[in-house]
């Protein structure tokens, strides 16, 4: 079935998601959607599913201009979509979730369903025990599922949003085979990856974004260079960094197996040292928080051992070696970092633990505030709301708020959302703190930044770590295959 | 700019509380009852003497104290539906230590009212551990603990506590009056349950406003998942709330034993704790709101009962005034946060 896409737009707030998006997809044919984090692949799909509501731009299906407000509609003009995460019942049975979405009569025909679930699993090899719970089926029985419940929905157009993450390998081989099929018998397969080697070895055209907007669009063979290009753009010739020696080892991970909900992430063995820079690649989700967090104790190791100068600090609770000056910075400032509704007064307070005194003594607490506010620079008055400063004013307080002396600092996204001369601002801070001996440990979605702020990096990749890399040595190109999953030897 | 803002919310509990009285009116009128007649039978029968009046304060000391304790345990986020349980089970140990100890009077009623305070403690650490450790949300946790105060009692009374002569349903016999509260010129209400009331509203006001015990609380009330990654420990703080609460609520049950009925009864509480969970809602959490509020609501309690003395109405009417007002209130506040939405979309 045939499907353009014509000049798309979607913005969240002051973010243009889909900045002018046009895209078609002929039948019978596995179209790739490349793209590294944000670049609004699933927002592109989600629109074209039902999921979200366009700004502008123009849906054609076969030709005829439609009009998708929910997902159900989707279906109906023959459009149906895998999520990343499944949208499916594990409390429910196997049959259940394949009867979801029918219809609203009110007898739903289980026998003749049951029958049709089995046949079309039949047709496409998948072992499908219709009376099973699903919570007992691994994520990629739970896709063949998907698909055969969008099939029997009378789904002509397939959409899968990253479908070869948390699958094992004759899993992924099945749903290539499926997928092949399904182009074949004349439908089509729009697959969102980031994954290089899924979109070479399966699609028969590819259409990179970035930021927005589309970057470039090739037919098979692909090259790998040409679309890490086109994904993360041109290498910029590295900046000048400040050097700062490094010193004895703070953290050591020894054969570390982080358990995750997907995926466990096996055998990190890393030293990170006083004053050294770590900066982390990776498309979301593949795993780096699941390492900030083992890195601070939030987050305990299925085997190996994390030593904290020279001692085991594993089964350590989190707010110990809060004191033995480990400290975490969250991502999500407002959710995870600084409580909404309290003034930043009150968070001096709180985060002041050697001198908390049980009756507050506000006037001391303003002071430290404003203290902290003309230092940090922070745009707000000591009896703020912290959620009425701006995201870069709430990053200020958040590092304004960490104790004076630490030991390793594992930040997530440090300089998400800020404008450039906040950001700079931000890593200014963060030299401050190496020169004084703090390690740091990052994650961003800008390589950029990566290379530009750390001496080492590791790269992420569907569960699995590779690296270490010399920031100075390597180029985006090459993380950017990393990303993707391309085999790449540790020099 | 802040001003104005506050008047509006002034205006609006305002509003939805007439629309409240309304509606209460508009039952009246269905039922074939003059309005007028019935909330002038309701204030007089609160107010119209001393000793009703005293009737009134002797109602508000427990439902104080209950809303004290919930001013807490809603600061940390938590829903402490169990406090009728702690109430009872307060009176519980309270009467326990009544029959263990045979003291002088300035011994006796401290040991019996700790005895309390210790009682409604437990009651309410056991609904915090069970959310902290046994992952059951306070809600079921704490409705299940009241059921088996309720029965607990029951068994007391017509078990092991029953009065020699035979086991009725007013309860077990008569507490020796050394332990009983001095009242104040033949009152039924104690000054000295009066003044435990009031410092436990002073006490909780200071501690939410001036402690850093209190903001931690707060702040785990508002958001747990940052509190934790700041270096709360939020359990602590959550189980800590739930002893200050079942504390008050005990020492609020005692009274109810010592001050009141000189006994343990079956439904000693008689409702206070779920009562008390309306207060501090209609008062919006706010601690200087709350003794007013109580009052209204005490001599709500204590009229409505000469609407079926004097006009053969149900007394319930009153109940249905009590929860029409809060029902109101509520409305009002979540148009108003569903509004300011709206707003800030556009």
């Amino acid at each position: 079935m045939q499907i353009e896409l014509r000049n798309i737009h979607k913005h969240f707030g002051p973010v243009r998601a889909n900045d002018g998006i046009s895209l078609r997809v002929q039948s019978g044919t596995i179209h790739g959607l490349l793209g590294e984090n944000g670049a609004g692949k699933s927002t592109l799909m989600k629109i074209l599913s039902g999921y979200l509501s366009l700004d502008s731009g123009q849906i054609l299906v076969k030709g005829r201009p439609v009009s998708i407000q929910s997902p159900a509609q989707g279906i109906r003009h023959g459009i149906g979509m895998l999520h990343q995460d499944p949208l499916d019942f594990p409390a429910m049975r196997v049959l259940d979730n394949f009867l979801l979405g029918r219809g609203s009569r009110l007898r739903q025909h289980r026998a003749r369903a049951k029958t049709e679930l089995l046949q079309l699993a039949d047709r496409f090899g998948f072992p499908m025990d219709p009376e099973e719970m699903l919570s007992t089926l691994s994520i990629g029985e739970r896709q063949q599922l998907e698909i055969l419940r969008l099939i029997s929905l009378g789904a002509e157009t397939l959409i899968l949003d990253e479908p070869t993450t948390g699958i094992s390998t004759p899993q992924k081989v099945q749903l290539f085979a499926t997928l092949h099929r399904l182009a074949a018998e004349g439908r089509s397969v729009i697959f969102v990856s980031h994954k290089l080697e899924d979109a070479e070895e399966l699609c028969h055209r590819v259409t990179v974004l970035r930021h927005g907007r589309v970057s470039g669009e090739i037919e098979a063979p692909f090259q790998s260079a040409q679309l890490v290009r086109l994904m993360f753009g041109q290498d910029l010739p590295p900046s000048e960094r400040a050097t700062i020696p490094t010193g004895q080892p703070v953290l050591q991970l020894d054969h570390v197996t982080l358990p995750g909900p997907r995926f466990s992430i096996p055998n990190i063995s890393m030293t990170i040292r006083a004053g050294e820079v770590i900066g982390l690649a990776g498309i979301e989700g593949s795993g780096q928080r699941l390492f900030l967090h083992a890195c601070v104790g939030l987050v305990r190791p299925s085997s190996g051992q994390i030593l904290l100068d020279g001692q085991d600090m594993v089964g350590q609770s989190y707010h110990h070696l809060l004191k033995s000056g480990m400290a975490f910075l969250p991502a999500n400032r407002l959710e995870e970092g600084l409580v909404e509704g309290l003034t930043l007064a009150e968070h001096c307070i709180l985060t002041d633990r050697e001198n908390m005194p049980f009756f507050v003594r506000w006037s001391e607490a303003r002071e430290k505030a404003r203290q902290k506010i003309s230092e940090y620079n922070i745009q707000g008055t000591p009896d703020s709301p912290i959620e009425s400063l701006s995201g870069g004013n709430q990053q200020r307080a958040l590092l304004s708020l960490l104790p004076s002396h630490l030991r390793l600092l594992a930040l997530e996204h440090p300089t998400r959302g800020l404008d450039v001369e906040s950001a700079r601002w931000v890593w200014d801070m963060l030299q401050q703190r190496r020169r004084q001996g703090t390690a740091i440990v990052f994650t961003s979605a800008d390589l950029d930044e990566i290379r530009e702020r750390s001496e080492r990096i590791y790269v992420f990749s569907g569960g699995n770590l590779s690296g270490p890399v010399d920031a100075t040595e390597t180029s985006t190109t090459e993380l950017g295959m990393m990303i993707g999953g391309k085999a790449y030897e540790i020099a | 700019m802040k001003l104005p803002r506050q008047l509006a919310d002034i205006g609006l509990t305002l509003g939805s509380v007439l629309l409240a009285i309304l509606v209460t009116t508009l039952i009246l009128i269905a039922v074939g009852a003059p309005p007028g007649e019935a909330y002038r039978n309701l204030l007089a029968g609160a107010l119209e003497s001393p000793v009703k009046l005293a009737d009134v304060m002797t109602a508000w000391v427990p439902l104080s104290l209950a809303s004290a304790g919930l001013l807490i345990t809603f600061a940390a986020g938590l829903w402490n539906i169990g406090i009728e349980g702690q109430i009872v089970m307060g009176a519980v140990a309270a009467t326990w230590a009544v029959r263990l100890f045979d003291l002088p009077s300035l011994l006796y009623i401290p040991v019996v009212l700790l005895a309390g305070m210790a009682g409604g403690l437990a009651w309410a650490v056991l609904a915090g551990v069970l959310k902290t450790h046994g992952n059951v949300h306070e809600i079921f946790g704490g409705l299940g603990l009241n059921f088996i105060a309720a029965a607990f009692t029951n068994y007391l009374i017509f078990g092991p506590w029953r009065p020699a002569s035979r086991a009725t349903m007013s309860g077990t016999a008569p507490f020796p009056s050394t332990v009983w509260l001095p009242n104040l010129g033949g009152l039924r209400v104690s000054p000295l349950a009066l003044l435990a009331a009031l410092i436990g509203m002073i006490a909780v006001y200071v501690a939410l406003r001036g402690t850093s015990w209190g903001l931690k609380l707060k702040a785990v009330g508002k958001n747990s998942r940052a509190s934790q990654l700041i270096g709360i420990d939020t359990t602590r703080q959550m189980l800590t709330s739930f002893a200050i609460c079942g504390a008050l609520a005990g020492l609020g049950g005692a009274i109810q034993t010592i001050g009141v009925y000189h006994r343990l009864i079956p439904q000693i509480s008689g409702g206070y704790g779920y009562l008390a969970i309306l207060v501090v809602l209609l008062a919006g959490m706010r601690t200087v709101w709350v003794p007013p509020i109580a009052f209204f609501f005490a001599a709500v309690g204590v009229g409505s009962p000469r609407l079926e003395l004097r006009m053969q109405l149900d007394s319930s009417l009153g109940g249905v005034l009590q929860g029409t007002i809060v029902l109101f209130v509520l409305l009002a506040y979540g148009l108003r946060v569903r509004l300011a939405e709206r707003k800030s979309e556009r």
